[in-house]
């Protein structure tokens, strides 16, 4: 059974008085482990089926099954489960929370689960030790630069090693070394950890690290293939 | 994660410190403003209640129908009786008799010719009988500037203000020109035991303060007063209980064919003030709703905007699967709390700043140089039960409001659009 299984999905929005179709006749399947882009150009629809695989959003037609759950019958409540239990999210800006530290940003998705203190402990100094930041445990956002903050990110989406890592243009913000070492630092997870990874970009140096690129033109996959 | 977001709060000052300094800088000027508008209510009521109207009047109804004219002539005689019978009858409050009278001061040179004079505006007072309550609800002893209480027959006291424009001395003789209460010219002679300063422009700029026996005297009406004046033994105002004390007295002693029969007024029926009152408090109120409405807008705005710029840290939050009744419940229990916090705070120190005015007063008298009001011309604030919990309108329940009007803007806004409102 696939990871997700996307079946001729389809997703409008009402835009002045009129529908506008982000999504058309989607259908994909993402395994286990996969390390995959979704890749188009802006309002090709990439960011709108990440969200939907995310649980953030819902189709208008068609179904959607993450995790052997129907994301288009899940309440808020049920959504917000799958995200906490089963997914990691990476931000284009980063989105860490200014007034917290590194450590506790990275602890957070954990305190969310009800997780225990020393467990918690534990998997953050893990998480730490993957992206390389030990050293900056007490530091705050504002004090790292761009590639930390993004690792910071990245530990915070894997501090749980959930099933799907879902990042939207992860490098946009990062010069070409950071995204070099970023992406080999998610690449190194995903095969690591088992991870599956879906990239929302349009960025070269991410395109280039894909094992999976589903380029999206105008809402419709327009080209699927696997890189051996 | 309660600690956690505890943490969160107090290390973000734009959302802890700041709001709690907003909301108790409107709680404080809410409270002050409060207490400051009663103070000054209560003082007009309290200076007219202690210089004039009493709690409640017990006059002659002819009297009672001129009284802005003060017709001794028409004054209640048999005083003594109607003391009496009023003590025994009404033993909550206290009763004192009073005359109003106008006339010349005349103060005589050397050789006993005039030197100069004034018009002086009197009030005769029991202030020889040992139990007299009028040095207490003057305030008398507060009030005396130079010398002494009177404290034989003739000694009178004088405003200090009116004794300097005169240049008269302590121990100085002056004479009463005034009329009896049958109209006859009268003059008596009085010595000044004392000057004093009411910080009441009406009263300090020529008034004395005599004997109520010299002055039955002096205008020829033995046992006869203008008026008896009753207050309330805690000197505090209850226009219900007085209402009901002039009603039980009216309807037992005052005749309508008799315009020499007593008739007792409440403080509210006296000198227009019931309409005074009325409408000033009203304007005290439309005031205190306008401030309190004005104040309870910008803690709501505040309290929407606090939350609506949280925009990007709730969608973190909702994407790493914080449910949104639960995000909602932290955005409005963080709300209740920076309210209260800033509430006690804001009422903490809107009643140490009314308590200081409230002892201190502020003096006002450069403004009311000619006022003829029996308004003390130090205005001063009051501290009531209400003090203590008024600012907590605006300042817990506006900013929850906020909090909770914020929370439905989150909660109607699909997931997807606060996630993408990340991406700025």
């Amino acid at each position: 059974m696939p990871l997700i299984n996307i079946e001729k999905m389809i997703k409008r929005y009402p835009i002045g008085g009129r529908e506008f179709t982000a999504l058309n006749e989607i259908d994909l399947q993402f395994e286990r482990g996969e390390f995959c882009g979704l890749i188009g150009p802006s309002g090709s629809g990439k960011t709108t089926l990440l969200n939907i695989i995310g649980s953030l959003d819902v189709p208008s037609e068609g179904r959607i099954t993450v995790l052997g759950k129907g994301v288009e019958g899940l309440s808020a409540q049920e959504a917000a489960r799958l995200r906490r239990e089963h997914m990691g999210f990476i931000f284009q800006t980063y989105n860490l929370l200014p007034v917290y530290s590194v450590f506790e940003n990275i602890e957070f998705p954990l305190l969310l689960m009800h997780m225990g203190s020393r467990e918690r402990k534990k998997k953050v100094i893990n998480a730490l030790e993957w992206v390389g930041l030990s050293d900056k445990t007490d530091s705050k956002p504002a004090q790292l630069s761009g590639g930390e903050a993004q690792r910071v990110a990245i530990a915070r989406a894997m501090v749980k090693q959930p099933e799907l890592v879902l990042a939207d243009e992860p490098t946009a913000n990062l010069d070409a070394d950071n995204s070099y070492n970023i992406l080999k630092m998610m690449s190194r997870l995903n095969e690591e950890l088992k991870t599956t990874f879906i990239f929302a970009t349009h960025d070269e140096k991410v395109i280039g690290y894909l094992k999976r690129k589903i380029f999206l033109i105008d809402g419709r996959v327009a080209k699927d293939e696997t890189v051996n | 994660m309660i600690k956690f977001l505890i943490k969160g709060l107090i290390r973000d000052r734009s959302r802890s410190l700041f709001p709690v300094l907003i909301v108790a800088a409107g709680v404080f000027l809410m409270v002050f403003l409060y207490s400051w508008m009663q103070g000054v209510m209560g003082d007009m009521v309290s200076s007219n209640a202690q210089f004039n109207t009493g709690h409640v009047k017990i006059m002659t109804r002819a009297y009672e129908e001129l009284a802005q004219q003060r017709p001794n002539d028409l004054a209640i005689l048999g005083v003594n009786k109607v003391l009496e019978q009023m003590r025994n009858s009404e033993e909550k409050m206290i009763w004192t008799p009073r005359t109003h009278f106008g006339g010349l001061l005349d103060i005589p040179d050397e050789n006993g010719e005039t030197r100069t004079q004034g018009p002086v505006m009197g009030l005769a007072v029991d202030l020889l009988s040992q139990n007299s309550p009028e040095i207490k609800i003057l305030n008398l002893t507060k009030a005396l500037v130079k010398g002494k209480l009177p404290q034989q027959k003739n000694e009178i006291l004088i405003s200090e203000e009116f004794a300097q424009e005169l240049g008269i001395q302590l121990g100085a003789q002056a004479t009463l020109i005034s009329s009896t209460m049958n109209g006859a010219m009268a003059t008596h002679n009085f010595t000044i035991a004392g000057t004093v300063c009411f910080g009441i422009t009406a009263m300090d700029k020529g008034a004395i303060i005599v004997g109520i026996k010299d002055i039955q005297a002096a205008l020829d009406m033995p046992d006869g007063a203008g008026e008896i004046v009753g207050y309330s033994k805690n000197m505090l105002y209850d226009e219900r209980a007085m209402k009901e004390l002039t009603q039980n007295f009216n309807e037992n002693y005052s005749r309508a064919d008799d315009e020499f029969s007593p008739v007792m007024v409440s403080l509210r029926e006296q000198n227009g003030l019931a309409e005074y009152l009325d409408v000033a408090r009203s304007r005290v109120n439309v005031i205190i709703f306008i401030f309190l409405l004005a104040m309870s807008i910008v803690l709501w705005n505040s309290g929407l905007m606090n939350n609506l710029r949280r925009y990007g840290e709730i969608g973190v939050r909702l994407a790493m699967g914080e449910p949104k009744g639960s995000l909602y419940r932290y955005m409005i229990y963080e709300s209740i709390f920076i309210g209260f916090i800033g509430s006690i705070l804001g009422t903490l120190l809107g009643l140490a700043i009314s308590y200081y005015f409230q002892y201190r007063g502020f003096d006002m008298g450069y403004l009311m140089k000619s006022s003829t009001m029996l308004i003390s011309n130090v205005m001063r604030a009051r501290v009531t039960e209400t003090s203590y919990v008024i600012g907590f309108v605006p300042g817990l329940f506006a900013p929850t409001l906020g909090a909770i009007m914020a929370g439905i803007g989150i909660y109607r806004r699909q997931t997807a659009q606060l996630f993408k409102e990340l991406e700025v």
